[in-house]
């Protein structure tokens, strides 16, 4: 049972203790983590932030402090090269969001009355561009000034405000309007780490040879055309869309699917 | 999605090309200025006051990352991080003088910690050292009317209160000429030395205070650059560079005498 759940429990673990590590920094000083995801300080010493924000301050037309390099400089190294699109299923706290609504999705057969996805997976690498067209214009961070991300974070550090409708929109338009429509369709931070995950070395292995096509690996996933693979040939699931969340492992009764370590030089095809 | 064929497989017609190609950067269009509209709007608060060594208010919201780290690092809880729904641009540091004005802390601890040089530590240094003193945050603007000691009753509230009493603010004397023996002792703030801290409008008694920090941009007025001050000889400098610039319209093209005496068609009736 638990360990049907191992990395789901892992998961929610770290987004929790993460928020909670930000939240203790505000309400009672402690220096673990401080900030939010936006921008942090690990340690009192250690700068992170997030690139895509620096990106657009870039587009915006600000030189980029050292500070803020060395952070982006951080978080860019430890996702390019270890956490591929992790930060989407382990840190955001928008997932746990997106994730109700599958499930209720799921449970309820919502899925079943509305099996046409109107809208394009693409479309977040569109907005991706648009964000930085529209801060240069402007002038302004644009995905930053609207972004509901940053909107629960930083409204769970420092005051939600309206911040909780942001949380229900999500909720509802992934619930109602369209499957896994924030996170695999919209959110251009998901698309931006989808960008540079393509070459990290942790990838989900498929085994064709112990699958046995119940196909619960992907009615699970969230990003399910990153799964083309399955029953068809062994594989590394090779493209930044896949968020590691590990849910497809955890749904495998055959042991088809497992993290692996990607070897560089004798990649399987 | 077609069942047989992926779709990238599928070849599009040259028209379907042009019409799905027209359909996309169309939506893009439409995105983008609903998108930049909002942004316009929510990025101007004219009325907000920044925490000390804020860079001018559209690089502020260029640069700031909307971390939270200067709101973490205040330790009078002066500084708050504006939600959503507060009519502010969200997630970016702001103070309300009258709940908790800036203490001026020597050591200005939101400044350094800003990873971002939004809050620029250069704007708070003197002679290779933190001088809160050199802050500008805005400036003390008095109201008369309800300022009770232009009625003549004594009170020096916001005097006493200010963290450089006899500079930022002085007090005057005038006779009150109603009793004819007593003293208006009238507060005086001095634009060049006030901070903005608001430690005045925290203290002013009456029920809305009569002492009031705003942005110094909204309250500060411009002469102009071709008025120079005789008597200064510092401003008279600028005459040394000076340029002549000779202008001709209609009327200085004749001598002036010319130009006055031309009935110019008014008694044609």
């Amino acid at each position: 049972m638990i360990r049907e759940y191992k990395y789901l429990i892992l998961r929610r673990f770290t987004q929790i203790g993460i928020m909670f590590l930000y939240m203790s920094a505000n309400i009672w000083g402690l220096t673990i983590l401080q900030g939010n995801l936006s921008s942090s300080l690990f340690l009192e010493f250690i700068p992170l932030s997030d690139p895509y924000a620096a990106l657009q301050m870039l587009a915006a037309g600000t030189l980029l402090s050292v500070d803020l390099l060395i952070g982006v400089f951080i978080i860019v190294v430890f996702y390019g090269l270890f956490g591929g699109r992790a930060f989407c299923s382990w840190v955001c706290p928008i997932n746990i969001v997106s994730d109700s609504s599958n499930y209720i999705r799921r449970k309820f057969g919502f899925n079943k009355i509305q099996k046409k996805q109107p809208a394009s997976r693409n479309l977040r690498y569109y907005i991706l561009g648009l964000s930085f067209i529209i801060s240069f214009a402007l002038g302004v961070t644009a995905f930053e000034a609207v972004s509901p991300i940053s909107m629960v974070h930083r409204g769970l550090v420092f005051g939600m405000g309206f911040g909780w409708s942001a949380i229900l929109i999500i909720f509802l338009f992934d619930l109602f309007v369209l499957k896994n429509g924030w996170c695999g369709h919209i959110c251009p931070l998901g698309g931006f780490y989808s960008l540079i995950a393509r070459f990290s070395l942790i990838k989900v292995d498929h085994n064709v040879d112990n699958c046995t096509a119940c196909m619960k690996c992907k009615e699970v996933c969230p990003e399910n055309q990153v799964l083309f693979m399955v029953n068809k040939e062994s594989k590394l699931v090779l493209s930044g869309e896949c968020t590691a969340c590990a849910r497809c492992i955890e749904v495998c009764d055959d042991d088809a699917l497992n993290f692996s370590i990607r070897n560089l030089k004798g990649e399987r095809k | 999605m077609s069942k047989n064929i992926p779709k990238k497989d599928q070849k599009l017609s040259r028209r379907e090309f042009f019409l799905t190609s027209t359909r996309s950067a169309g939506l893009l269009v439409l995105g983008g200025l609903v998108w930049s509209a909002y942004v316009d709007e929510a990025s101007s608060s004219p009325l907000i006051l920044r925490p000390p060594g804020a860079v001018e208010e559209n690089d502020f919201l260029t640069k700031c990352i909307k971390c939270g780290l200067c709101v973490e690092a205040c330790p009078f809880d002066t500084l708050l991080l504006a939600e959503p729904g507060s009519n502010k641009p969200i997630g970016t540091p702001y103070f309300i003088p009258r709940e908790v004005p800036c203490y001026m802390c020597v050591d200005i601890p939101c400044v350094p910690i800003c990873p971002t040089d939004a809050l620029d530590e250069s704007l708070v240094t003197q002679a290779g050292k933190l001088n809160i003193n050199k802050a500008d945050m805005g400036l003390a603007i008095i109201d008369e009317k309800a300022c009770i000691a232009f009625w003549g009753i004594q009170c020096d509230a916001c005097h006493r209160a200010c963290p450089l009493i006899d500079e930022a603010i002085t007090i005057e004397y005038k006779k009150n000429e109603r009793t004819g023996k007593h003293s208006f002792l009238t507060p005086k703030v001095h634009p060049d030395v006030c901070t903005g801290c608001g430690l005045c409008e925290r203290a002013c008694i009456t029920e809305k205070a009569s002492i009031f920090v705003l942005p110094r941009e909204l309250v500060t007025g411009y002469a102009g650059s071709h008025y120079i001050k005789g008597w200064d000889k510092n401003d008279e400098k600028r005459l040394i560079n000076a340029k002549e610039i000779k202008t001709t319209t209609e009327i200085s093209k004749r001598s002036p005498m010319d130009s006055l005496n031309d009935m110019g068609g008014l008694l044609d009736d």
